[in-house]
Order: C-alpha cells, then structure tokens, then sequence
C-alpha cells in the first residue's frame, strides 16, 4: 500500500514536472514574474547564507586549529583545511539545507495558500498554465541564483575563518592566506556550484508539487511546508552522496 | 448557451452528481440553488472543468467542452470568467493588477489600452481610487467587486459565480447580485450562478435549478418557485420563520 502511494506520488511529480516546463503562454509576463523570484528567493536569501557562512567558517577554522595542534603540521594547513572543507562540502549541502528551510517552505506555502484559497482555480480557468506559471519562474530564478549564493558563502565563510583564526590567536594572517592558496584545485569550484545547481532544482521541485497538490485549509498547508523541508533535505543528502561519487570519483 | 446533458460525478465511489440535465441560457441569469453539500459546487466546478466529470455532456453552444484536449479547452476558457467563494484575488498584486492579468496573459493591447480597460471595469462596477490597493486591504464586499471586474476584464461569454455573496451583509449581497444581473443583461453573457441566499433567488433569478442529494429536483423561474408544490424545494425556500410567513401570504 505504501509502495503504490510512493508511486502515485511520484508518478504526479513528474507529471506535474511536464506541466511546469510546457511552452509559456507570454514570455514577457513569464521573464517579469523570473526577475520577481530572483528578488524573493534570491536576494533575500544573501543575509541568511552570509551569515552562516560567515560562522560556519570560523568554526571550521578553529576546530581544525584545534584538531591540528602539532609541531609537524605547518599552520598553513588551517586555512587549507578551512578552504577545502568549506567549497567541497559547507557552501553548497549545509547552504542547501538551509535554503530547504527558508525558501522550501516559503515556496510550499505560498503555492498551497494559493490552492486552498482557490487562487490556482482562478488561472486555470483563465486559461493559465498554472503549473508553469507558478513553478517555472521559481526554478529559472533559483537555477541561477543559488549557485551565486554558493560563490557568496565560499568567500564569507573563508573570511569568517581568517577572521576567527587571527582573531583567536591560533593562525597569522598570512599563513592564512598562504594556505587559501595552497594546492587550490578549480575543479572543487565546479563541484560545488553542480551540486547546488541540482540542490536548486530538488528544492523548488520537491517544494512547490507539495504545495501545489494541498487539499484542505491551512492546517494542510501547514503540514505540506513541513513535508516540503523534509522530503528536500532528505533528497539534498541523497543527492549529496551520488553526485559526490559521480563527480569526484 | 451552455447545455448540460447527464452529467455524473462521483469522488472515491461516492455519487455526488447524478443524471443532472440543464440548459443555461444567453443573457440570463440562470441559479444553481440547494443546500450546503448538495452538489452546487461540484456541478458548476464540472461545467468549467476543474473537475472531470465520470459521463455526461457539457456543450458551450456547438462545442463538446468536456470532450476537448487542454489546448482547446484553452480556447473555450479565455472566454470564461469566474468569481469564486473566497474572491480568489491574487494576494501579492495590487486591485489594479489583478484586474489587468488576464488582460497582460492573453492580449498584445498597449499599456494604455490596458489601463482604460482596467479603469473601466473598476467603474463598472463602482470601484474608485483603489487602483494601487492590496486584497487584504480590502472588505468583503469590495473584494468581489474587483473579482467581477476581473471577470468581465476580457469581456468574457460566460461568466460563473459561486456563492457571490456569502460573507456580506444583505445590501451589499443585493448590490452585488443586482450587479451580476445588470452585467449578463448588458454584455449578453451566459451567467451561472451558484447560491442558497433566497434574497438572490427572489432577486435575479430568472432561471432557477434546484438540486438536492446531487439530483436535479426542479426547475423554473423567481415567480413559479414561490408557487411550487415541491415538498424538497419548500423545505429549502421557506426554511426560516419569516419565509414560513410569506408562502401563507403567497398562498392566500
């Protein structure tokens, strides 16, 4: 019974999935509504991704000052350590699933209240695509814009560690940033924005079918943020795992 | 005209329509009456196919509607308006917007063209200077003004309204009743009406469906539902004491 709900459920994802990236009716009324997103989901997403970064960095930093207290290994390797940890893993799956959270359950309830509400009533039956109307907009606007929050993070989160590092005493500056350059791979750059470029996607996906399929008030809507957050961030970590593998392998 | 011939719908195994056979005829202001859960809702919401329905015909003039594929359906939609329980105004955009997004979705008119029909329908039905207003600034009352006029803002064949005044007081309820009325008349327009306010009834109703249990119980206009003989209509109109006193009155 459960299997045949998984399937169902999924069946209607990617169905909705083809709805979504149907023809738009208007592109210019579709590119308005983009530039709309990007401010929404986007901009206002820099405060939140700074800010962990920006802490997330000088914990990586100290722990690692900590961890690596020894004659043998040059300090240097802090900000190594810090630079690595943060572009392969930090900035792009811990940003991620902290974007679940914010934008995830915004995105499910606002496309839920708009269910319930009978507001996508009301585009169907102008005409309106509703589908991709509502959802395509988002994922253009998270496409592009994640990936920019992840270059964000990289570079708050490094300048968190170097802040932290010197101010703690456990790192000098310019062993800091002599190790920031150390055995810099480019490659690690790509690895980060591909992954939150899917993250992006798995994000708005998951998040706007559980909001867009509501049915009741706003209890449920309620209940389908919630889902929206978990079902994302649980895809995010399994995501994580196979692109790790694929990508790094 | 919209026809529908033996309509039947049903949720998980549950009938909720059954066998329903109407026409709603142009420029007339055609009622869907009955009680809460009777199938009002479902109907209409079949009719313009938000729900699909298990059999039956539902033609708008020479078209098989529900036999159509989305595409075509589409055609047949932009020629729809709907103003619905809850308004259903889009939350984030302003009166003015609202009123224009069907006009921006489907036309290639200018922005001053777009404008004056916004202004337009907003006077039409007597909304002034609240253009730049957001929904949830907005009463009742002037909520389903603006609905309306988003309805009618591409000047629409057929307009459907699902319980147009629940939540108002009754001027309000009879102002925007009136002006249903005075919109089918003018525009021509086929208009669907779903309601249990028996003031609408008395009001606009110039063709009336009763439908109980999810069946078709009668059909006729404002005059002959006051002198029915139907025992399940009855109980529905003259339900409250004052109503109770007026069919005495009636029937002396």
């Amino acid at each position: 019974m459960a299997m045949i709900k998984f399937l169902t459920q999924f069946g209607r994802y990617f169905l909705l999935l083809r709805k979504v990236f149907s023809r738009p009716e208007k592109p210019y009324v579709y590119y308005k509504q983009t530039m709309h997103e990007l401010l929404y989901l986007g901009f206002y997403s820099i405060g939140i991704t700074a800010i962990i970064s920006f802490f997330m960095g000088a914990v990586i930093t100290l722990q690692t000052a900590y961890n690596t207290e020894n004659p043998i290994y040059p300090t240097y390797l802090i900000g190594l350590g810090c630079r690595d940890s943060i572009i392969l893993e930090f900035s792009s799956t811990i940003t991620a699933l902290i974007l679940a959270g914010k934008v995830g359950s915004s995105i499910a309830s606002e496309i839920g209240t708009m269910r319930v509400t009978e507001q996508i009533d009301a585009l169907e039956i102008m005409g309106v695509n509703s589908a991709s109307y509502l959802i395509l907009p988002k994922i253009i606007a998270t496409l592009f814009f994640f990936p920019i929050l992840t270059l964000l993070s990289i570079c708050v989160g490094i300048l968190g560690g170097w802040a932290a590092g010197t101010s703690a005493g456990v790192i000098t500056s310019a062993n800091f940033i002599y190790g920031i350059q150390y055995a810099f791979i480019p490659y690690y750059i790509v690895y980060s924005l591909t992954k939150m470029f899917v993250f992006a996607f798995i994000i708005t996906s998951i998040s706007s079918f559980q909001g867009y399929y509501v049915e009741g008030g706003s209890l449920e809507v309620g209940r389908a943020s919630t889902k929206a957050v978990v079902f994302s961030s649980v895809m995010i970590l399994l995501f994580n795992v196979i692109l790790t593998q694929l990508l790094l392998s | 005209m919209i026809t529908v011939k033996h309509l039947e719908k049903s949720f998980n195994g549950h009938v909720v329509l059954h066998d329903i056979s109407i026409t709603f005829e142009t420029g007339k202001t055609n009622l869907i009456i009955g009680r809460s859960g009777s199938g009002k809702t479902v109907l209409l919401k079949s009719i313009v196919g938000l729900h699909e329905i298990d059999s039956g015909e539902i033609w708008f003039e020479d078209t098989l509607f529900n036999k159509l594929d989305f595409k075509e359906k589409k055609k047949i939609r932009k020629e729809m308006g709907m103003l619905f329980q809850g308004s259903a105004l889009f939350d984030s955009l302003t009166v003015e917007q609202n009123v224009r997004f069907p006009i921006d979705m489907f036309t290639d008119q200018t922005l001053e063209e777009k404008n004056e029909r916004v202004n337009f329908c907003l006077q039409r039905v007597n909304i002034t200077n609240a253009n730049n207003l957001y929904p949830s600034e907005l009463s009742g009352g002037m909520k389903k003004r603006v609905a309306i006029a988003r309805a009618i803002s591409l000047q629409p064949k057929y307009l459907f309204c699902d319980e147009p005044n629940s939540g108002l007081d009754p001027p309000n309820a009879i102002l925007i009743d009136a002006l249903i009325k005075e919109i089918t008349e003018e525009y021509m327009i086929t208009t669907i009406v779903n309601t249990h306010d028996i003031n609408s009834v008395i009001e606009i109703g110039t063709n009336i469906v009763f439908i109980n249990e999810g069946k078709k119980c009668w059909e006729g206009n404002k005059d002959e539902i006051l002198h029915s003989d139907n025992e399940e209509l009855n109980d529905f109109i003259f339900a409250n004491a004052l109503a109770k006193q007026l069919k005495k009155h009636v029937g002396k």
